[in-house]
Formats: C-alpha cells, sequence, structure tokens
C-alpha cells in the first residue's frame, strides 16, 4: 500500500490542480464566462485526490455536485472539463451537463450528479454489474453528509452489503449539508457507524490527511476487488467557501472558517513530502506552476471553443 | 390454430427468450425469484437462470430503479419489476432524474438499455393505492419511452423490442389483461416500438384506446357494429415517443373522435391525443368535438360498484361513440 515518491509527487499536482482549477472557474464564473451555480470543494483535495489514488484506471465512479476534484482526481482532461464549464461543444458532455453532470464515461467517471444522493443507488447497479461481468472493477461512490440522511443512502448501502457488491461508499462529511449542520443532522458521532447497521466494516478518516484517505479507501478497495464486499468510509473534511455562490455564510463564523484554513490538505501533504526528504520547495513551487499553467491553457482551450450549433439541440435525448 | 397464451404468458415468454438469447438480460424485483412475482409473470424463471440472473430485492423500489440504471450504464441490459405501478413513485427519483436524463446530460456519451416493468390499472378491488394508472407521469418525461400493450401478441412483442432498445423503457402492463387470451407466435419476435396499430377499422368513429381500454373499445365495436355504426380502434402501443400518423390519418377518414384511457381525465394522456389531433391536418375534417372518457379525477374505491363506475367500461365506450355517430354530442 505504499506509494513511491513520484506517484506522492503526482498526487500533490492533482491537488494544486484541484485548487487552481476552481479558483480559476470561480473567477470566471464571477466574469459571468460560468453561468448556472458552482459548488466549490476549495479545502477538501485530499479526500477526492486521496479516495481516487486507491482505485485502477479502470474502476469506476460515481460522483457528488461538488465533484470538480473527483473529476480530475479520475484523469479528466482539463481542457474538456473547462470547456463543458463554460457550455461549449467541444465539452466532456457537449456542453449539455455544465459543471454539476460532467461524466467521462471511457475515463470511469460515471457522472457528477445534481440531486443529493442520487448516484448512490446507481452504484449498486454497477457494482451489481461488474460482480455478473466478473471484470474485477470496483465502483466507488462519492457523496456528502446531507446524502447519509436519504432514504437512498440505506436502501443503497443495505442492497451491496446484501450481494456482496464490488462498492466502495465513500461519504465526504464536509460538516454542512447546505446551512445545516452535521452536527444538527446526526445523532450519532461518527457517519461511519451506520457501516454497522448493514453488515459492512466502517472507518471515518481525517479526510485533509491524504494519506489517511487514500490508505483507509486502499482498505476498502481491496476487500471489495478480493469479493469482501462494500465499505463505508467516513472522511472528514471542510469546505472553504458556501454551498454554492448564493451562500452568505450565515450559518457558520469567521474563525471556524480560518480553523480550518489552517489545516489545509494541500500545505500539510507538501509538507509531508518536504519533512520525508522525498521533495523540496523548489520542487513543490515547480508543481503548483505546472498546475497552474495547465489551467490556462484549459481557460483557452474553451475560450477558442465552439457553441453548440442549434441544430444539435436535441441530440442524445433518446439513443 | 394458432398456438394461443396469456397477457401474461407471453409477457414471460419474451423474457425467457431474450435471457437465453443475450446473457446480459436479467431480471431484478421484489419477489422475483421462488415465488414468481406478485402476478406470477416470472413464475419458474429462477429455476431456469438461477438467482444471480433472476434476482430478488429487498422491499426498496429505488433501490431497484438505481441498480438498473447503472447495470444499464455499464454493460447490461436490465429488466426491473416494480410490484404496482403505484409504487413507482418511490422509484421517481431515480427514473426521472436519473435514467431519463443520463444520456442527454453526458452529450450521448452513455446508454441506458434498461425495462421497467410494471402493472397498472384498477378492476382488482385493491383500492387506491394499487389500482393506480401512472402512465402519464413518465409520459411527460423526456428520455423515458413509455409502452402499454393491449395484446399478448402485443405483449412478448414489444418487450423483446423494449428490451433490445438503447433507451430506458417504461412497459406498464395491465392487471386484468394478464389472464386474457391471443395467439401468439411461438418464435422470438419484435414488434417495433413508437409503431400505432389499428386494431379494427371503421367508417363512422375513430376510437383512440391505450391498454385495457383497446379491448373494451373492441366490444363496444362489435356490439356498435350491430347497430349499424362501424368503429376503427388504434391502439397508440407506444406512448412516448408517440406515432401520430395513424391516429391523424384515421380521423381524416371517421371525422369523428373518442379517446378511451383508464387514468384520471385531467392531465391524462387524453388531452395530449386530443391536442395532437387539434393541431394537425385531421382538424379540417374534424365533424364533431374531440370527445375523451377517462378516470374520473379521483382516487379508485375500494366497493365493488363505486370501482366499475370509475373508469370507462363497454357501456360508456357504447354510449359516447354512438352519441358522436349520430351527431348528437
Amino acid at each position: 500500500m505504499t506509494l513511491t515518491a513520484e506517484k506522492k509527487h503526482d498526487l500533490l499536482r492533482q491537488m494544486y490542480t484541484i485548487r487552481a482549477f476552481e479558483e480559476m472557474a470561480e473567477q470566471l464564473y464571477t466574469m459571468g464566462k460560468i453561468h448556472g451555480t458552482m459548488h466549490l470543494s476549495i479545502g477538501m483535495e485530499a479526500s477526492a485526490v486521496g479516495a481516487v489514488a486507491a482505485l485502477q484506471d479502470d474502476d469506476f465512479i460515481l460522483s457528488t455536485h461538488r465533484g470538480h476534484g473527483h473529476c480530475i482526481a479520475k484523469n479528466a482532461d482539463l481542457n474538456l472539463m473547462m470547456a463543458e464549464f463554460m457550455g461549449k461543444e467541444t465539452g466532456y458532455c457537449r456542453g449539455r451537463g455544465g459543471s454539476m453532470h460532467i461524466a467521462d464515461v471511457d475515463g470511469g467517471n460515471l457522472g457528477a450528479n445534481g440531486v443529493v444522493g442520487g448516484g448512490i443507488p446507481i452504484a449498486v447497479g454497477v457494482g451489481l454489474s461488474q460482480k455478473m461481468q466478473k471484470t474485477g472493477r470496483i465502483c466507488l461512490s462519492f457523496f456528502g453528509d446531507g446524502a447519509a440522511n436519504l432514504g437512498p443512502f440505506h436502501e443503497a448501502l443495505n442492497m451491496a452489503a446484501i450481494w456482496t457488491l464490488p462498492v466502495v461508499f465513500v461519504c465526504e462529511n464536509n460538516q454542512y449539508a447546505m446551512s445545516y449542520s452535521a452536527k444538527k443532522a446526526f445523532a450519532i458521532d461518527k457517519i461511519s457507524d451506520r457501516a454497522a447497521a448493514y453488515g459492512m466494516p466502517g472507518e471515518t478518516v481525517d479526510g485533509n490527511d491524504l494519506m489517511a484517505v487514500y490508505t483507509a479507501v486502499r482498505r476498502a478497495v481491496d476487500r471489495a476487488r478480493d469479493g469482501g464486499g462494500p465499505s463505508l468510509i467516513e472522511s472528514s473534511t471542510y469546505r472553504w467557501r458556501g454551498h454554492s455562490k448564493s451562500d452568505a455564510n450565515r450559518y457558520r463564523s469567521k474563525a471556524e472558517i480560518e480553523e480550518w484554513r489552517a489545516k489545509d490538505p494541500i500545505a500539510r501533504f507538501r509538507q509531508q513530502l518536504i519533512d520525508a526528504g522525498e521533495l523540496d520547495d523548489q520542487g513543490a513551487d515547480a508543481i503548483m506552476q505546472a498546475a497552474s499553467g495547465a489551467i490556462d491553457t484549459a481557460v483557452e482551450f474553451a475560450d477558442s471553443s465552439p457553441e453548440p450549433d442549434l441544430a444539435t439541440i436535441e441530440d442524445g435525448v433518446y439513443a | 390454430m394458432p398456438r394461443e397464451l396469456t397477457y401474461l404468458e407471453a409477457v414471460r415468454e419474451a423474457l425467457q427468450q431474450e435471457m437465453r438469447r443475450d446473457e446480459r438480460v436479467f431480471v431484478i424485483g421484489e419477489d422475483v425469484g421462488v415465488y414468481g412475482g406478485a402476478f406470477g409473470v416470472t413464475r419458474g424463471m429462477v429455476e431456469e437462470f438461477g438467482e444471480e440472473r433472476i434476482i430478488d430485492t429487498p422491499i426498496s423500489e429505488l433501490g431497484i430503479a438505481g441498480a438498473i440504471t447503472g447495470a444499464a450504464l455499464t454493460g447490461m441490459r436490465p429488466v426491473g419489476e416494480i410490484m404496482f405501478m403505484d409504487f413507482t413513485t418511490l422509484a421517481a427519483e431515480q427514473l426521472v432524474n436519473q435514467a431519463a436524463k443520463i444520456r442527454f446530460m453526458f452529450g450521448g456519451n452513455a446508454t441506458v438499455p434498461f425495462v421497467l416493468r410494471t402493472p397498472a390499472g384498477s378492476g382488482t378491488g385493491a383500492a387506491a393505492q394499487h389500482s393506480q394508472s401512472l402512465e402519464n407521469w413518465f409520459v411527460h418525461v423526456p428520455g423515458l419511452k413509455v409502452v402499454m400493450p393491449s395484446t399478448p401478441y402485443d405483449a412478448k412483442g414489444l418487450l423483446v423490442a423494449s428490451i433490445r432498445d438503447d433507451n430506458p423503457v417504461m412497459f406498464i402492463e395491465n392487471k386484468l389483461l394478464y389472464k386474457s387470451r391471443g395467439p401468439v407466435p411461438e418464435e422470438i419476435y419484435t414488434l417495433p416500438l413508437s409503431v400505432s396499430e389499428v386494431k379494427r377499422e371503421g367508417r363512422d368513429v375513430t376510437i383512440v384506446a391505450t391498454a385495457i381500454m383497446v379491448q373494451r373499445a373492441l366490444e363496444a365495436a362489435r356490439q356498435l357494429a350491430e347497430m349499424g355504426i362501424e368503429v376503427e380502434v388504434v391502439d397508440p402501443r407506444t406512448l412516448k415517443p408517440l406515432d401520430r400518423q395513424p391516429i391523424i390519418a384515421s380521423v381524416i377518414k371517421t371525422g369523428r373522435v373518442l379517446i378511451v384511457h383508464e387514468a384520471c381525465k385531467t392531465g391524462g394522456f387524453g388531452g395530449e391525443l386530443a391536442a395532437v389531433i387539434a393541431g394537425s391536418e385531421a382538424f379540417d375534417f374534424l365533424d364533431a368535438p374531440i370527445i375523451r372518457l377517462a378516470g374520473r379525477d379521483m382516487p379508485i374505491p375500494y366497493n365493488r360498484t363505486l370501482e366499475y363506475h370509475t373508469v370507462p367500461q363497454v357501456d360508456d365506450i357504447v354510449q359516447a361513440a354512438r352519441k358522436l355517430a349520430e351527431g348528437s354530442v
């Protein structure tokens, strides 16, 4: 389960890429180049990158409305992703999906989701299908703390457990379901305690510590691939930004946000690598700069891409 | 003499033959295994195909809808069963927000080839929560196809076609029709989706009817023929996407149209049919207003007599068609 220094550098690059992508997306939204709504995962990068790092390239993920990080961690092409954000024909979904519905089916990303909890029952079907086809591939289902109080969570975890499906459920507890605090929404301390009710292992990890996320998810992935069935991992983290672009943050204090900003998962992983002698400051800065360079290229690509042709407006409604 | 099967047996045979032909096809739902399904459609199938392909589920309708969506998205061709159409309400999020939209939202880069079978309709004395006809809820959702067969022959051919279709298909069976019999070829065959069929030719009045109302319209037509009124009966078979032309052509021929369905009248499929006809070239040929006969706007009552009078019966169709034909509407 140990990772090479090279792989760790790549994971740091992914985290910087997510941060840079989202900061750019936020800027483009303010400029009116990206419309609709947007849910940023700034502050949660270790959760996405650590979890996906535990997968093989041909495994599947199902994501959430806060899914930019998952998408990038699953090796999304940043050009296609940015073009989708701008609604362009060259985007992952030809401008039909936007940031909440990005999918890269060939790359194993079966879609972000605009409905809280919407992807969890689909993960059961993906796991079932992999088991029936004996592919050895597994499905990782991301969802938030809010989704864990919805019916689909309970139906899906139960079905995955009784059929021993190769699914890993990763609950990213970022402490708020929109404005509703997880402290108010749960009468239990750990969401992962719910795993016991379905007969699967459950574990809560520090979601701002990339290696902690990776290690826990990797254990669950190995178990799923070996036919041991599903697990529930709670990745405890925090979103620095509001729920969406219309959020005035009235439900939490500046002090709380600052407290979590001090636990920046990127700075933390970077320091871990430097302390271990696996990277120096100069090398880390180079990784960071390369990441933002890739974002600039993606913006240029998206900017210069064509709008969808109106004649194709109904394409894809039916096969 | 061609072989006859019941509508229920025709559905089962379609499932069996497709499962033998294509190993990606499997059945999943509540009590579909040893129990054989609440209405007996899948009886005996677990013996042939095993529990791996005839999958019993907990009572988790949304879970079933999610399972067929995810499996269809990744290489399988599942057939889900929701025991009563009333319970598709529990599965609606997955059907409406997920399965129906995935292909479009993903820019055409995915297909969701599943069939969701579910029995609809009243007449079994099961009262308000086991008797609804909610087809129009799904007709209103782009990305879903909605199929409602009215005969054993159609049930088999349309189900095979639905399983082979690359879209999510809501396949709505009628409980009272399960026991009806008709000729069904032994070999596997498909009937194309989105093709309306003229079930009976006539010159005086067009009746457009769905599901069991097709059978009631045909019986009404036999009675009306004795009165000298020749009724043409058109069955859309697929409600969405709708094949309009045979309906329009029939109305041009007869000049009078009666629409009959079991679901509640307000916001029902009849309103859509009426608008399609009124907005078509058939409008100039209409000799009378378009008439709709449909279920009353109320829950299905438990009492047998009340239940009977909640939805259109043969006598209601005879009377309405007769008035139309005689110009007394």
